[in-house]
This record gives C-alpha cells, sequence and structure tokens, in this order.
C-alpha cells in the first residue's frame, strides 16, 4: 500500500464564478477530503490561487492534480509535500476580557506564543496568532480553561520553494501549445 | 455558390445592427459554421425558438421527442461529421433531461454545445417555475458550463463554447441562457475564439519523446498499436495506416477506434476487451511493446490492471495529460494530437517485417472463428443468433454503412461482426453504457449522412427507453434503417446472471409489445422475422426501403456473447463458453 502523507495543491486559475465548485467535484469524486482551503487574489491581475490540503497517496494527489489543470479556468496546477513549502495558518481567539484582567496567564501565554492582542472592549479580547496548526491549536488548549468564547482557524495559505516563478512556468506552457488543432 | 441566387426568408443583419440576444444567438450558430439542431422547445427558451422561426431555412431544427434524444442525436452527428452538435432545449426538466447525453458525450470525447433556457435573472436561486441550477448540475458532466444573464456577453461566450467544445480532447459544454438575457438587446458583432489564456488544447509534440517512442518501435520484434478514437478525432487515419504497413504493426481497434483501421485489413486483428477478440487480447501479454494511440486504457480493455501488458514497454499517445499514467503505466507518454504525433513517428520509424509475429494472430483467430465466430455465424438450431442477422447486414452493405447501436449484447455483436470499412462509420456508447442510446443517435446519424445507408441495431430494452425517437424519424421522414434484435431479454444482465449469478434472472426478461405494431402506428413500415428461412429477404427488404423502417428479428432468448474476459481477470483469460 502507498503511503498517505499531508499534500497541499496550488491551483492558479481565471476568477470564474464555479470553479471552486468545479474544483471540488474531483476530490470529491475520489472521495478525498478536503483538510484546508484557501483562496485569494493573486498578483498577476485577473488570475486567482486555491491552497488545498489533503492527505492521501501520491498517486492520488497526482491524479487530482492533473485532473485540476485540466480544466478550461484553471492556468496551472502543482502538489508540493509539506518540505517544500512555508506555510502559516491564522487563528484568532476571543476570551472574555475579565479573564485576561483577573491574574496576568493570559498575557503570559500570548508572549510565550507569540501572539497579539487585536482588540480589546469592556467585554472581550481578540487575540490573534500565525502559525502551524499544532502551534495555534497548543495556544487553544491553553485558553480553554479561561472560558474561551469563540476560536476560528483559517485554511493554510503557503509558499512555495523552488524559484520558478507561475509567470515563466505559463510562458514555457504557452509556447508548448498549438491553440489550433496543426496539420489539418 | 448556387446559394447566393436563393433568397432567404430573413437577410443576416450587418455587423453594428441591433439585434436581440436570442437572434444573436442563431446568429452565432451560424458564424460558426451550424446548419443542423437539434432540440425540444419550452417557456424558457421561447425567445430563441421565435428567433429561430426566421432563420429555419438555413438552420435546420430536429424537433426530437425528448431532450436525451436531442443529445444523443447531436452526439452522433458529430461523430460522423467530425463537427460540433448542437442541442437546444428549455429550462429545468429540459436541462435535467440532458444529463444522461452530456455525461455520455463527456465520457466519449464528442464536441458538443447544449444550450438551455433559464427563468430571468431576477428570479435565480427562487425556486422559480422551472428553475433547475444547471451550472451545478451540468458541472460534473462537461468540459465547460457557463451562465449568461446579458445579451452582450452571447457571441463572446458562443464562440468560447465552440472553441472549448471542439478542440483538445473534445467535450460538451454547456451555455444556459436567462430568459431576460435572450429579450435584451446588443450590437451584433462576432469574432470566432481563436485562444483562451487558461486553456491549452493542443501540446506541441515533444520531439525527444517522439525519438524514444521511434527507438522503440524500430527495436521491437513483436509490437501491438491499439488505435482508439483519437485516431478518428484528429483525423489521423492515413498516419496511422501508413505507420503500421510500414513498420508492420497489427493493429487492434477500440470500441469507439473501430472504424478508424480497415476491418479487412490483414493488420486489423480485431478488438480488445471484454467481449473484444482473442488475439489482441492474448498477444496483448505476449507483445514487447504496445503501442496505444488517442485511448484511455478503460477498464473494460484493460481487464485486471496488475496482469495487462507487464512484460511490454508502453507507449502512450495521448492528447489529455490527465489520462497518461492514470491507470496504466507508460514507458514513454506522447502528449499530443495523434495526428501530430505519428506524422512525427513516421520522420523516424523504419520498414520493418514481424510476419512471424503478425502470422501468430492469425493462429489465435482461427481459434475463435471455429469455437465461437463461425457456429454464432452459421447457427443451427431453430432460434436465429444476433451475429448472423449482424453478419449478414455486413456482408450485403459490404461493410460501407453507417452503424449505430445501442448498448448490451447486441452492440457487442455488431462491434465483433460488422466489417467497418470507412473511418467515422460507427457510432456506440462506449464509456457510459448508455441504454436508450440507439435510437437518437440513429437520427443523428442519418441526418448527419443522408446519402448513406444507416442502420441502428439495437436490442428490446435499449429500443423502448428512448422508443419515442420513432415520432423524429417519421415526423422528419428519415430513411433510418432499424434493426431490432429481440431476445425478450436484458440480455447482458441476463448474460451476467447466468454466469455470476447461478442463473438466477432477477427481473431481466421483458414482456414486450409488438414493435412493428408500434412503428406503424408511427406510419413506419417493417417485419418481424423469426425463421431463418425469411431472414435474408427480410434483411433485402429493409436494405431496399426507401424511407424508414423498422426488422425485427426474434433472436434466440438465450445466447450469451462469447468470449468473454470476466470482469477483473487478465485479458489472457478468456472464456469462450
Amino acid at each position: 500500500m502507498e503511503k498517505v502523507e499531508e499534500f497541499t495543491i496550488k491551483v492558479y486559475s481565471e476568477n470564474h464564478i464555479g470553479l471552486l465548485n468545479r474544483l471540488t467535484i474531483l476530490f470529491t469524486r475520489r472521495k478525498v477530503n478536503i483538510e484546508s482551503l484557501t483562496t485569494s487574489e493573486y498578483h498577476i491581475p485577473g488570475v486567482h490561487s486555491f491552497t488545498i490540503v489533503i492527505n492521501t497517496t501520491e498517486s492520488m494527489v497526482r491524479k487530482i492534480t492533473q485532473q485540476a489543470e485540466k480544466l478550461v479556468d484553471v492556468l496551472k496546477a502543482f502538489y508540493y509535500r509539506t518540505d517544500d513549502i512555508h506555510y502559516q495558518e491564522i487563528a484568532l481567539y476571543k476570551v472574555p476580557t475579565e479573564a485576561l484582567t483577573a491574574t496576568n496567564e493570559i498575557e503570559k501565554l500570548v508572549r510565550r506564543y507569540n501572539a497579539r492582542i487585536l482588540e480589546v472592549t469592556p467585554e472581550y479580547t481578540v487575540i490573534e496568532k500565525t502559525g502551524h496548526k499544532e502551534e495555534t491549536q497548543e495556544l487553544l488548549d491553553k485558553l480553554q480553561p479561561f472560558g474561551l468564547l469563540e476560536f476560528v482557524r483559517s485554511g493554510r495559505v503557503a509558499i512555495t520553494k523552488p524559484m520558478k516563478e507561475l509567470a515563466t512556468h505559463l510562458r514555457e506552457k504557452e509556447d508548448a501549445t498549438h491553440f489550433v488543432q496543426n496539420g489539418n | 455558390m448556387e446559394k447566393k441566387a436563393k433568397k432567404f426568408i430573413k437577410e443576416i443583419p450587418a455587423p453594428g445592427t441591433e439585434v436581440t440576444g436570442s437572434e444573436a444567438l442563431i446568429l452565432a450558430l451560424m458564424e460558426e459554421g451550424t446548419d443542423t439542431m437539434f432540440g425540444y422547445p419550452g417557456g424558457a427558451i421561447m425567445p430563441v425558438y421565435d428567433a429561430l422561426f426566421d432563420y429555419r431555412d438555413r438552420l435546420h431544427h430536429v424537433l426530437v421527442r425528448h431532450e436525451q434524444g436531442a443529445a444523443h442525436a447531436a452526439e452522433s452527428y458529430a461523430k460522423i461529421l467530425g463537427k460540433t452538435g448542437v442541442v437546444m432545449v428549455t429550462s429545468g426538466p429540459g436541462a435535467t433531461n440532458l444529463i444522461t447525453g452530456l455525461a455520455n458525450a463527456m465520457v466519449d470525447s464528442v464536441p458538443m454545445v447544449a444550450f438551455s433556457g433559464q427563468v430571468p435573472s431576477g428570479l435565480l436561486g427562487t425556486d422559480a417555475f422551472q428553475e433547475t441550477d444547471v451550472m451545478g448540475i451540468t458541472m460534473p458532466v462537461t468540459k465547460w458550463n457557463y451562465q449568461i444573464t446579458k445579451a452582450e456577453e452571447i457571441p463572446e461566450i458562443v464562440a468560447q463554447a465552440f472553441y472549448i467544445a471542439s478542440t483538445g480532447r473534445p467535450g460538451p459544454v454547456m451555455i444556459d441562457i436567462t430568459k431576460d438575457a435572450q429579450f435584451g438587446k446588443l450590437k451584433w458583432h462576432y469574432e470566432r475564439c481563436t485562444k483562451i489564456r487558461s486553456y491549452f488544447p493542443y501540446p506541441k509534440v515533444n520531439k525527444e519523446k517522439v525519438e524514444e517512442a521511434a527507438h522503440l518501435i524500430n527495436k521491437s520484434k513483436k509490437p501491438l498499436l491499439i488505435a482508439g478514437q483519437g485516431v478518428l478525432i484528429s483525423n489521423a487515419t492515413d498516419e496511422l495506416m501508413e505507420l503500421v504497413t510500414r513498420a508492420d504493426i497489427p493493429v487492434t481497434t477500440t470500441l469507439l477506434g473501430i472504424s478508424s483501421f480497415p476491418g479487412d485489413h490483414p493488420l486489423n486483428v480485431g478488438m480488445p476487451g471484454m467481449h473484444g477478440n482473442m488475439a489482441p487480447n492474448i498477444k496483448t501479454n505476449e507483445c514487447d511493446l504496445l503501442i496505444a494511440v488517442g485511448m484511455r486504457f478503460d477498464d473494460r480493455i484493460t481487464g485486471k490492471l496488475d496482469e495487462y501488458a507487464p512484460q511490454a514497454k508502453i507507449i502512450h499517445i495521448e492528447i489529455d495529460q490527465a489520462e497518461i499514467d492514470k491507470n496504466v503505466k507508460t514507458d514513454v507518454a506522447i502528449v499530443a494530437d495523434a495526428k501530430e504525433a505519428l506524422q512525427g513517428l513516421l520522420t523516424m520509424v523504419k520498414e520493418n517485417d514481424h510476419k512471424e509475429w503478425v502470422e501468430s494472430f492469425a493462429k489465435e483467430f482461427e481459434h475463435e472463428y471455429d469455437h465461437v465466430i463461425k457456429p454464432a455465424r452459421e447457427a443451427k438450431g431453430d432460434d436465429i443468433k444476433m451475429d448472423e442477422v449482424v453478419h449478414m447486414i455486413s456482408e450485403k452493405t459490404k461493410g460501407e454503412a453507417v452503424v449505430v447501436t445501442d448498448v448490451g449484447q447486441h452492440q457487442m455483436v455488431v462491434a465483433r461482426n460488422y466489417r467497418f470499412r470507412k473511418a467515422r462509420s460507427f457510432v456506440t456508447s462506449g464509456g457510459l453504457g448508455t441504454m436508450g442510446f440507439g435510437l437518437p443517435a440513429g437520427v443523428g446519424a442519418k441526418v448527419a449522412s443522408p446519402d448513406r445507408t444507416v442502420i441502428a441495431f439495437t436490442g428490446d430494452g435499449g429500443f423502448q427507453m428512448t422508443i419515442q425517437e420513432l415520432g423524429t424519424i417519421a415526423q422528419h421522414k428519415l430513411p433510418l434503417k432499424m434493426v431490432l434484435l429481440n431476445n425478450s431479454f436484458l440480455g447482458m444482465v441476463r448474460q451476467w446472471q447466468d454466469m455470476f449469478f447461478d442463473k438466477r434472472y432477477s427481473f431481466t426478461e421483458l414482456a414486450n409489445p409488438e414493435f412493428t405494431k408500434v412503428a406503424e402506428g408511427y406510419g413506419i413500415p417493417g417485419q418481424r422475422v423469426d425463421k431463418r428461412e425469411d431472414l435474408e429477404k427480410a434483411v433485402d427488404a429493409l436494405l431496399a426501403s426507401e424511407g424508414p423502417y423498422l426488422l425485427e428479428v426474434k433472436v434466440m432468448k438465450e445466447q450469451n456473447v462469447y468470449p468473454m474476459v470476466p470482469a477483473g481477470a487478465s485479458v489472457s483469460n478468456m472464456v469462450t463458453q
């Protein structure tokens, strides 16, 4: 049996309605669960990027990535092992301000975990931390006893280690393509 | 240019003229070279049908009896002519009735553009009358889809739809148009699409890969080539012929690739796969090189993957990168249009002679002929076998007819027994295995080839799934020759019940109507045959008929199709009984 690993898929596409649906169909068809998904505008105008984290085998992630790249509105799709990317997630924690002022425990946690206080109101305080899931999870566990009111964690954002830029990939792909059938 | 003299109902407006979205859609279709479409009107597409009325003399509309039929007919039309099929339906049930047809066209790579009407954009998402989420529902079964909500989008989106449907690996495109976009106004202007930034339809041939492949071909002692539908789609039949005759390579054609190589050519060794011929299956596991051209290693071809050609080097020529290594791991992959790839190979492949290897196929064929083919074609008992009917029609039409099938036993019998001599002559439902495909596909095939004999073979099960298309055939006076091989069973399912479920015939026997009377109700003549001595005369009557004709042949009730690679078995293990 092939090993199941964590993979991060990056998809670059046109910003078209329905594309997210077309992408997720590729995963549901093969019964692969999406662990996290982040989408936003890329720095090239009109291009959108998706960062999708899944746990599966390499042969499966390769097939899904190929099928993603095959979608008409997709420019390029890649998959990476966790070693090949720098990544972060952001987490927000809402705690009662009372708990913050009662002792200095929360303040210590904020310092120790390199988190920061985003907002303080008479009722609640919002703490922000970026990091890997294990780190934001650890802080969550520590804050639970203080009467945590709300918690949210984003999907993964990732920057890849390879130096080749998307624009270069696209230029190469375009150079290697006929846009109308040749020889007929 | 005799058309110049002809007076049309309405002249095409000059660029810049203000037109409605509906008229723009019709004009756009004509700009794309569409002269025939298949459809069914309804509330949300009425403005388009109204615009069509002005252009009905140059945009021929075939009124089907069910939207599924429109999709299958358009698909068949597209396959035969190699041009994009066009379908027009209304919203809601009109669109949902298309789904089977879209799915079929998707898996069989057929260029098709389907248009559905939609409720006015202000009502989207409100569960308005006959509203359905066409985008969501068609996404998994289309190559691309788009919802038009403004009239001015129509020219550009239609141009993109045709470009996407017909290029690269072809497929169906669904365009949903809200009613307000159909009524809206725009200044008419049209430009065909030749490029989309995110779409890379024809990867250029990689010369190094071609060199590697040519090297493998030149040194191979026992090569075998599998020709798929890609050869037909890319019009590469000449290149295929040149390659295999020069290098002396036996050719096996997949179900959808069947007419890509002449059936009577000495290098044609038949069809591979579950109900294919013995030689190509057995030799798949003996060859030293397997060259797959424009095919996707479907499980019906490979059988057990671990035991599929493990000894052979594999070259895969395929335009769709996502097919490479999907099922079978390849040694050399050329991701390109089959024609361009084969042209590349032809510059490097040398003349060769594999006499002994080629002859070894004949030995396998003789075995199959003696044990399976001949006994079925020259059946002795009281019952007529499907094979004798198909063989007789193949002989009498000299393999030159356009042949359409439904799905099931008769489909395999036709694939095995009709000897095609012309490309783009066989239309069948491959990947999806859609029962009910045959009759509407017959409609599309006849509309596409008015000057050729078109024969639609169906079984009694599939015939009744889309039997209403007899109405289309009658109304359009389509001289389609229908051959109904009636065994009063869902034969293929019954065969599996016989072989793998202890003969427990769970709900596979059919109580059928008198089909010729049903046809007669539509004004379609025909006859029923149940005795061998009447068969030839009946076939002659079918072939001589001027208009549509239904020949029903009562065939053996429990005939099994052999040989067979049982599901999940190795292709080496074909059973003959």
